[in-house]
């Protein structure tokens, strides 16, 4: 049975693997249209209608943020998919990997783009799913199938939060258009509902974007192959919670809520971040800390949101996406061509991999924060941006500069260490990878020091356009410039670069001393994960084994007495069991034919209960049934009475079909039930109590009044019934039959199943 | 199965005049009682008649086509009926008509989309319930 799939060798690349290029460098050519537009101020409304009776549309608002998002995402994602025609093109499942990557880049781009909620939503959840996919890609393991597992449900639940988010602030704005709603920030804040979205909201984003407390799933991700935790772990997808935060900051924003949030729950995950970055040993785990740590100050300073603050996100938002997706790759040209990405086994590669080097320090010189890189200009304005803030100064710059000082000792140990000194023994020979493994490190780092060297193009293109759409303001002007004076801004960079160099020389015994504090403390939020998951499957376990006995008797006792308790309680809480019946008037009225049914259906029920064989028993239930449709047909509803009849007709035939094989047993020997007794009575008395008082009110007979008018005229039909079944409510209908197809195929299944399972048990047993 | 020289005499006829009394139902509904959910019933009541007197397998030669794949067929009538409305611009399940030989007393006779989905409804019932109860018959 051995499958030679995994033997089939399959050229580099193929068609899968050009087309996974071209697609996303097409589509940044395509962007690149709109940059002239959009740096002029412009706000470009696409769209068409989709589900309009419900005013869902299918809408993209193409501003500053969205684009700044859509040019990284395309951008990037060309340089990743080239990347991985090289890293995994000769692998068996290689053209599934470039589906589940194009599906992902479709949800990133829908998402940043749209201007409908709804629609926000649903390429929110495509980027849940095909994330799942692809850090599961490896399916093989069960550590790859856990932690994608854990990103599904964590950022799935968040996305129902969110959901639940956008419903409320839909209901609010009174619409789903993004764009119209950012306009109505007043109401929106003013509104008593405006606590319960922005906590939905948060939920949302701060799982998408791993903010503490659920940040662990995270660095578990990175048991997708790395070119996936380049692209969506680092420099897309987890900042699809940023964007959320970003967008919605004119609505939501500029509140003491918000406010302290999302300055907390960022700078606490910012220095938490940076400190588990330092004390791993896996470089990729490293940068995966560090992405963490990014995470955090963008959410610090989107909750910070004063205009420097904001500017600086957006600056940040650039200067990380860069950097960042450049030293992902260049770890995973490092363990594509040695075999390992442990930091201890790692040294002196410069001499043999020049380009993977070059690109990787351009990028880790930006991340450290160093002039002249666009790195230093990000530093440079969270440092202004924290200084300049009345409420949080020394909390905001604080978390920055511990942030900063660390990332600068992660960008040491992720590219200086493993490249310089004297080569070390690694489980491959080292050498360089193809040009199209390194080209991406290459154009990522050069762009990091270009932008740096020209700060007016970032700020003219990119920067001014996002800052404006954050910030609700289009009369801002942004500035930036790479170095104008000495003030407390750069002082603190120097101080950092100091701080940073210390941090490093001793950043072994540093990471022991961590190790040595993470080991001692007793929240662990990864393992209880695990204790939440198992809880939930015991829970499950338990009310299943409660619920579902097996045992039939069982099963209709729980219905109808959940019934009864249900519809009593309602009536009953409802007032509605005050009702006056003057029994003698209501007999009075009834005709013969009328006492001739009740007898027969009272006279059937009667024998049901009380006869000691099953096929009367069948018999007289049926006979209750049949009376039923005796009155249908009395007053006037023949298609309901046919179909009662036929209906009743064959029950009887197929209980009596199954009952035939029975043992043939004397239920007159069976102990009498009183709770059953009790019970069935308590049922019928509920119903009948219903009945009753339904009919005291006044039936609301407008429904049936417009279907007696519209029947004929619009439908050509005169049965009412059929036509409301066939043409008025025909797509409740198609439910309906689809539901008894599916009824009866399971029932089929099951039948079959037993039998088959039978007969194989039969064979296996003879042999 | 029954072992009964009236019953299988009488079934030959029940069988026929059951289905051929289906389909009027069937096509009858749009203005009188009946409908595809009133004549799958009865068209079902008939077969069922049939595997009681002949046993299932019979029943199964003599419908040629396995039950549930008649119920399949069924939904994809109804869902085909449905979708129609979108060539004309309309939204999914509305009505589309056709009246041949109209002229200014009478409509004459209408063809509509309504009806091929009660057609889907009619094959459903009839499909699924046979479904249940040939199985139900083979396993007891």
């Amino acid at each position: 049975m051995a499958s030679n799939t995994a033997e089939v060798p399959r050229k580099a690349g193929g068609p899968a693997g050009w087309i996974s290029v071209a697609v996303p460098a097409a589509l940044f050519a395509w962007f690149l249209q709109y940059v002239g537009p959009v740096s002029e101020g412009e706000q470009i409304l696409l769209g068409i209608d989709w589900v309009p009776s419900m005013d869902i549309r299918l809408s993209v608002l193409i501003d500053g943020l969205s684009l700044t998002f859509a040019l990284l995402i395309a951008g990037i994602g060309t340089l990743v998919t080239l990347f991985s025609t090289a890293y995994l093109g000769k692998h068996p499942d290689y053209p599934r990997f470039v589906l589940f990557l194009m599906a992902f880049m479709v949800g990133m781009l829908g998402l940043v783009l749209s201007d409908n909620l709804i629609a926000l939503f649903v390429f929110w959840e495509v980027t849940t799913i095909s994330s799942y996919l692809l850090i599961g890609f490896d399916n093989a393991s069960a550590k790859s199938r856990r932690s994608a597992l854990q990103a599904l449900l964590l950022t799935g639940a968040g996305g129902l939060a969110l959901l639940a988010g956008m419903i409320l602030l839909g209901h609010v704005a009174g619409t789903f258009e993004l764009s119209e709603i950012l306009t109505q920030g007043e109401a929106i804040r003013a509104h008593p509902l405006y606590v319960p979205i922005v906590i939905l909201f948060l939920l949302g984003a701060f799982t998408k974007s791993a903010q503490f407390p659920f940040h662990f799933w995270l660095p578990n991700a990175m048991a997708a192959p790395t070119p996936v935790s380049a692209y969506l772990h680092s420099a897309t997808m987890v900042k699809g919670g940023v964007y959320l935060l970003a967008r919605v900051n004119p609505a939501l924003g500029d509140s003491e809520l918000w406010f302290w949030t999302l300055i907390v729950a960022g700078g606490f995950t910012t220095v938490f971040a940076s400190l588990l970055a330092i004390r791993q040993t896996d470089i990729k785990q490293v940068l995966a800390y560090t992405t963490l740590m990014a995470l955090g100050a963008l959410t610090l300073f989107i909750g910070t949101g004063s205009p420097d603050a904001i500017k600086g996100m957006m600056v940040f938002l650039v200067v990380h996406s860069l950097y960042k997706a450049a030293l992902f790759l260049m770890i995973g040209i490092v363990d594509h061509e040695t075999g390992t990405r442990e930091v201890d086994r790692l040294r002196g590669l410069g001499r043999k991999m020049p380009l993977t080097f070059l690109g990787g320090a351009l990028a880790a010189i930006s991340m450290a924060g160093i002039p002249p890189f666009v790195g230093f200009i990000g530093k440079e304005f969270l440092y202004k941006a924290g200084l300049g803030h009345e409420q949080a100064t020394v909390w905001i710059t604080g978390t920055i500069f511990a942030a900063s000082a660390l990332m600068f000792v992660a960008a040491g140990i992720a590219v200086l260490r493993p490249f310089t000194g004297r080569l070390s023994d690694t489980p491959r020979p080292a050498h360089e990878g193809p040009w199209v493994m390194w080209i991406g490190p290459l154009i990522l780092g050069a762009l990091s020091l270009g932008f740096g060297l020209f700060p007016d193009m970032v700020e003219r293109f990119l920067v001014a356009p996002g800052t404006w759409a954050v910030y609700g303001d289009y009369d801002y002007t942004v500035d930036l410039y790479l170095f104008r004076e000495v003030n407390a801004a750069f002082l603190l960079s120097l101080a950092t670069f100091a701080t940073g160099i210390v941090l490093y020389l001793v950043h072994a015994r540093l990471r022991a001393a961590l190790a040595r504090i993470i080991a001692a403390n007793p929240v662990k939020f990864d393992p209880g994960w695990d204790r939440l998951i198992d809880g939930i499957k015991a829970l499950a376990a338990w009310q299943t084994r409660h619920l579902q006995s097996g045992v039939l008797q069982r099963y209709m006792l729980i219905v109808f007495a959940t019934l009864t308790v249900a519809l009593g309680g309602t009536i009953w809480a409802q007032g509605a069991l005050d009702f006056r019946i003057d029994f003698a008037a209501e007999f009075d009225g009834l005709l013969f034919k009328h006492w001739a049914v009740l007898i027969f259906i009272t006279a059937g029920a009667l024998l049901t209960a009380y006869t000691g064989s099953r096929m009367t028993a069948i018999a007289a239930l049926g006979v209750v049934g049949i009376g039923v449709a005796l009155i249908f047909i009395m007053f006037s509803a023949p298609d309901v009475a046919i179909t009662q009849l036929l209906v009743e007709t064959l029950v009887v035939v197929l209980v009596a079909v199954a009952m035939l094989k029975l043992p043939n047993l004397n239920l007159g020997d069976e102990p009498r039930r009183p709770g059953h007794a009790v019970l069935s009575i308590a049922t019928g008395a509920v119903v009948s109590a219903v009945l009753i008082a339904v009919l005291q009110g006044d039936l609301d007979r407008r429904i049936t009044d417009y279907f007696e008018v519209a029947s004929w005229p619009d439908a050509y039909g005169r049965n009412i019934v059929n036509v409301i079944l066939v043409d008025f409510r025909a797509l409740d209908t198609f439910g309906e039959i689809a539901v008894v197809v599916i009824a009866a195929l399971a029932a089929y299944a099951l039948l079959r199943g037993t039998r088959y399972g039978g007969d194989a048990a039969d064979k296996d047993g003879g042999r | 199965m029954v072992n009964s020289i009236i019953l299988n005499a009488a079934t030959r006829l029940l069988v026929a005049l059951l289905l051929l009394f289906s389909v009027f139902m069937l096509l009858r509904g749009h203005n009188l009682p009946g409908g595809g959910f009133i004549g799958g019933l009865i068209g079902a009541t008939g077969f069922i008649l049939y595997a009681i007197a002949q046993g299932a397998e019979a029943t199964r030669a003599a419908l040629r086509v396995e039950p549930q794949n008649i119920a399949m067929v069924g939904l994809g009538i109804a869902l085909c009926a449905g979708g129609f409305a979108a060539f004309f611009g309309e939204a999914f399940f509305t009505g589309q008509w056709l009246f041949i030989g109209e002229t200014e007393e009478d409509k004459g006779l209408p063809i509509s989309s309504v009806l091929v989905f009660d057609i889907g409804v009619y094959l459903v019932v009839f499909g699924s319930i046979l479904t249940l109860v040939l199985a139900l018959e083979e396993e007891v």
